[in-house]
């Protein structure tokens, strides 16, 4: 194939990704929405009779199913997309994480990876309408920074870019895991304090109690945290003090991701501090993400300075 | 309520009570989403350190808000009076904080395991089971299951039974791992202090029709260094700059447009006296000389211009920096004339490397950034350029307040040239665009103990990843004789609380019931 095709397949590939994503989703919505009138324990009582319905009218069939074709379509999306990424790095000759738009599609992919390996090691897949919903927009929002491929400025010839970036992916992907949780911990706590035990109906009472979210929101912050370190503190200094003389000069970018830093140092500490624990806790978590997103689009599109690589 | 219900603090009693404060985990936590929301500003509005050109552009454009934003600091945020309290504050918590911990941790790493608490159902998560083993085979066994742990094994007389206890702790690396993660955020600070202290950076630049740089002060268009840096210490470099290179995807390809290689060539010297050397800079691979490093920061387009004044005299004959505004490098620049008479001169225009006609209108924009069709429009002011009045002037702010715009008509006169073209001027001289060259805006500087902040964030993250992945645990077994039984109590606590700790504990009976059962074979 010439390196139009694989631009071409590319460019196929991520916007079928985005479709299938946004299916997904829907699918997900649909998981939940079958279930709103389900109370908690419904399963084990079909599970148990004999003559469960099968024709698929059962709410907690369809739910399941659901649910089914939610993870089956997120995984296809994450294959789709993969094939995406990796022919757009065939088309430019080079890592496919140059610019904003390959950014968007290789951060999104890795995020539909780690969900689908916290599937299933955690069982997870409640966070799915959070991860896809997401996933799409930020697939859709790519688009509209989009450039065909080609290679790289001047400024990011280096393996440095290699590294440096794809810790970044890794660790905003987890970040994103650790927010969808982080969310689902702050819906379900309040509805454990304030829901009486005969009003308990939905699918928010089928996923584990909100002590088992928030675990699974520290260990995922727990893994992202010292990537984000790595690739923030420790590459990007390195790497700015070949190119630019400087291992930190205070460019919107890097205020951004030290303010990111600060953030999820300041959630790691409150998990440990009393009256900060659990909600607050939280709520850090989720403004530590949105200063990763505002790091991501706004001072990419907005504010500017030195590493301004969109297009 | 009598007045004196609360007690008046000495001095003593108040400096503790804000020294506790101070160093409190939920002080520290403050400081830092407040140190978080104090660095906001700094991507906000324009930076001296960072872009000091961009600071004078704000000040022109805001003439109000300006100078009280300066007054706050918002121009200079991380070198403010309040960013470097908030961060100060930080540090001395910081050490506050390490130094009572690593005493106590110290004192635990000597400690011997805590006894057992008398009532392991108050735990987190225990167990008891019984077995037809021994007292001594179940201790026998409860050390092989425990494994790498720290354990005592003491024997008590309870209401006239021996019960045998085994109290072990792991995970002493957690908080290790937690002060040197701890301890390297004050060395970092301090690497990054001295080598701001002792460091200095500048920015120049240079055009390439031989245009030369002598490592001295006055040569700088920006410096910065450190308080106690000396500049008479600058070392005595020098360099020709011969030729810039600047690629660009050509024009009708995907990208087009997108720069693809930056390159500045030319000589140096190391110190007066030494023989010429080439030097080969481009983005990612400066020029080390000694402990200095040359850095190619960017690079434009320079204009030579050959202005002869009303009287004939070559008053300007140079190659002039026009600044790029944006990907097409549709250019900004000034020249400033203070030679020419009668009256001095000044200019001020764009330059554009690939000009195209729109709409049957003057040539307007750039198409691409690489020079296939030079252009460069210019206004012209006559008057007095205000250069004398001691105050130092950007070279690319022409300050028109004492000049005058000359017209044509109601219309602005202006100059458009092209290479090798040459044009009147309303006073009588003229003005010729010779030849286009290029500049290479470069950085130089030399920051000592580099190597301290790196060294200092691997070494915490090392340690921060040591204490988030090791258990602090302490693990209890209580045994018994019952009758021609013996009976097994076990309980686990985790300094740090989570929630897995049931299954972890069915994890460790496995594993002790597998011991024991080795124990038994051997036994029988």
């Amino acid at each position: 194939m010439t390196l139009e095709n694989y631009a071409q397949l590319s460019n196929y590939a991520v916007a079928s990704a985005t479709g299938i994503l946004a299916l997904a989703f829907v699918a997900y919505v649909a998981q939940w929405g079958f279930a709103r009138k389900v109370a908690p324990d419904r399963e084990l009582v079909t599970a148990g009779s004999v003559d469960a319905p099968t024709s698929g009218s059962d709410p907690v069939e369809r739910s399941n199913m659901a649910g089914g074709i939610g993870l089956s379509l997120t995984t296809l999306a994450a294959v789709v997309l993969l094939a995406g990424v990796a022919s757009r790095g065939l088309a430019a000759e080079r890592v496919p994480w140059g610019n904003m738009y390959e950014f968007g599609c290789a951060a999104t992919l890795a995020a539909l990876t780690a969900y689908l390996v916290l599937v299933r090691v955690w069982e997870i897949d409640w966070v799915g309408p959070i991860i896809t919903g997401f996933g799409t927009v930020v697939l859709g929002a790519s688009a509209t920074v989009y450039v065909p491929a080609g290679p790289l400025v001047p400024a990011l010839h280096s393996y440095w870019l290699v590294i440096h970036v794809l810790g970044a992916i890794i660790s905003g992907s987890a970040f994103l895991v650790g927010a969808a949780a982080s969310i689902l911990y702050l819906v379900k706590s309040r509805a454990e304090r304030n829901t009486p035990e005969d009003r308990r109906v939905g699918f928010l009472w089928r996923i584990p109690s909100s002590a088992k979210i928030d675990q699974v929101a520290y260990r995922v912050h727990a893994f992202a945290f010292p990537i984000w370190t790595f690739a923030a503190l420790i590459a990007g200094p390195i790497w700015a003090q070949y190119a630019w003389g400087r291992y930190w000069g205070w460019d919107p970018k890097e205020v951004w991701a030290f303010i990111t830093w600060v953030v999820y140092a300041g959630y790691l500490h409150a998990r440990a501090t009393a009256g900060w624990k659990g909600k607050a806790a939280a709520i850090l978590a989720l403004i530590g993400f949105a200063t990763f997103v505002f790091n991501f689009v706004g001072v990419n599109l907005w504010v500017g300075g030195m590493h301004s690589y969109a297009k | 309520m009598s007045s004196n219900a609360v007690p008046a603090l000495g001095r003593r009693e108040l400096t503790r009570w804000f020294w506790r404060q101070l160093t409190s985990m939920r002080t520290a936590l403050l400081l830092l989403l407040l140190l978080a929301i104090a660095a906001v500003p700094g991507s906000l509005y324009p930076q001296r350190g960072v872009d000091a050109r961009a600071v004078e552009t704000y000040f022109l454009e805001h003439p109000k808000s300006a100078p009280v934003l300066d007054n706050l600091g918002m121009f200079a945020v991380y070198s403010s009076p309040w960013f470097s309290a908030v961060y100060l504050l930080l540090m001395v918590s910081l050490i506050g904080c390490i130094l009572p911990r690593s005493f106590v941790y110290l004192r635990a790493v000597r400690a011997r395991p805590p006894r057992a608490p008398r009532n392991f159902a108050r735990l987190p998560a225990s167990a008891s089971f019984e077995t037809d083993a021994s007292t001594a085979d179940v201790v026998a066994a409860a050390r092989r299951a425990l494994g790498r742990s720290r354990i005592d094994v003491v024997d008590r007389d309870v209401d006239g039974e021996t019960v045998r206890e085994v109290s072990a702790e792991k995970g002493f690396l957690r908080e290790a791992g937690n002060l040197l993660f701890h301890v390297s955020i004050v060395v970092v600070l301090i690497g990054v202090a001295v080598g701001t202290l002792f460091g200095y950076r500048g920015s120049v630049i240079v055009t390439d029709d031989g245009g030369q740089f002598a490592n001295s002060l006055p040569q700088y268009d920006e410096f910065s260094s450190g308080t106690l840096f000396d500049s008479s210490e600058l070392p005595p470099f020098a360099f020709t700059l011969d030729q810039v290179t600047a690629r660009f995807q050509p024009f009708g390809s995907p990208q087009a447009g997108a720069p693809r290689e930056f390159r500045a060539q030319g000589t140096y010297t190391a110190k007066p006296g030494d023989a010429d050397r080439p030097f080969d800079i481009t983005v990612n691979h400066p020029l080390s000389i000694g402990s200095t490093s040359v850095y190619l920061l960017g690079q434009g387009y320079a204009p030579v211009f050959k202005i002869t004044d009303a009287q004939g005299n070559v008053v300007f004959n140079d190659a002039v920096p026009f600044l790029p505004a944006d990907a097409t490098y549709t250019s900004n620049g000034i020249i400033k004339v203070p030679d020419a008479e009668p009256e001095q001169l000044g200019f001020q225009g764009f330059f554009l490397p690939t000009a195209v006609t729109q709409g049957g209108k003057e040539l307007s924009t750039s198409a691409h950034p690489a020079a296939a069709n030079p252009l460069v429009g210019l206004n012209v002011w006559h008057g007095d350029l205000g250069l004398d009045e001691g105050r130092s002037q950007s070279v690319f702010i022409l300050d028109k307040s004492k000049m005058q715009q000359y017209k044509n008509g109601a219309q602005a006169f202006r100059v458009s040239l092209q290479p090798g073209m040459s044009a009147d001027l309303p006073d009588g001289g003229t003005i010729e665009f010779t030849e286009l060259r290029q500049f290479a805006r470069f950085q130089i500087g030399s920051s000592p103990l580099v190597k301290v902040p790196l060294f200092g964030i691997v070494a915490g993250l090392i340690g921060l990843m040591t204490s988030l992945t090791i258990k602090p645990r302490r693990t209890w077994i209580r045994t018994r004789r019952d009758g021609s039984r013996t009976v097994v109590d076990v309980a686990v606590l985790d300094r740090v609380p989570r929630d897995d700790l049931p299954a972890d504990l069915d994890e460790f009976l496995e594993r002790f019931k597998d011991a024991l059962g080795d124990t038994e074979e051997k036994t029988v």
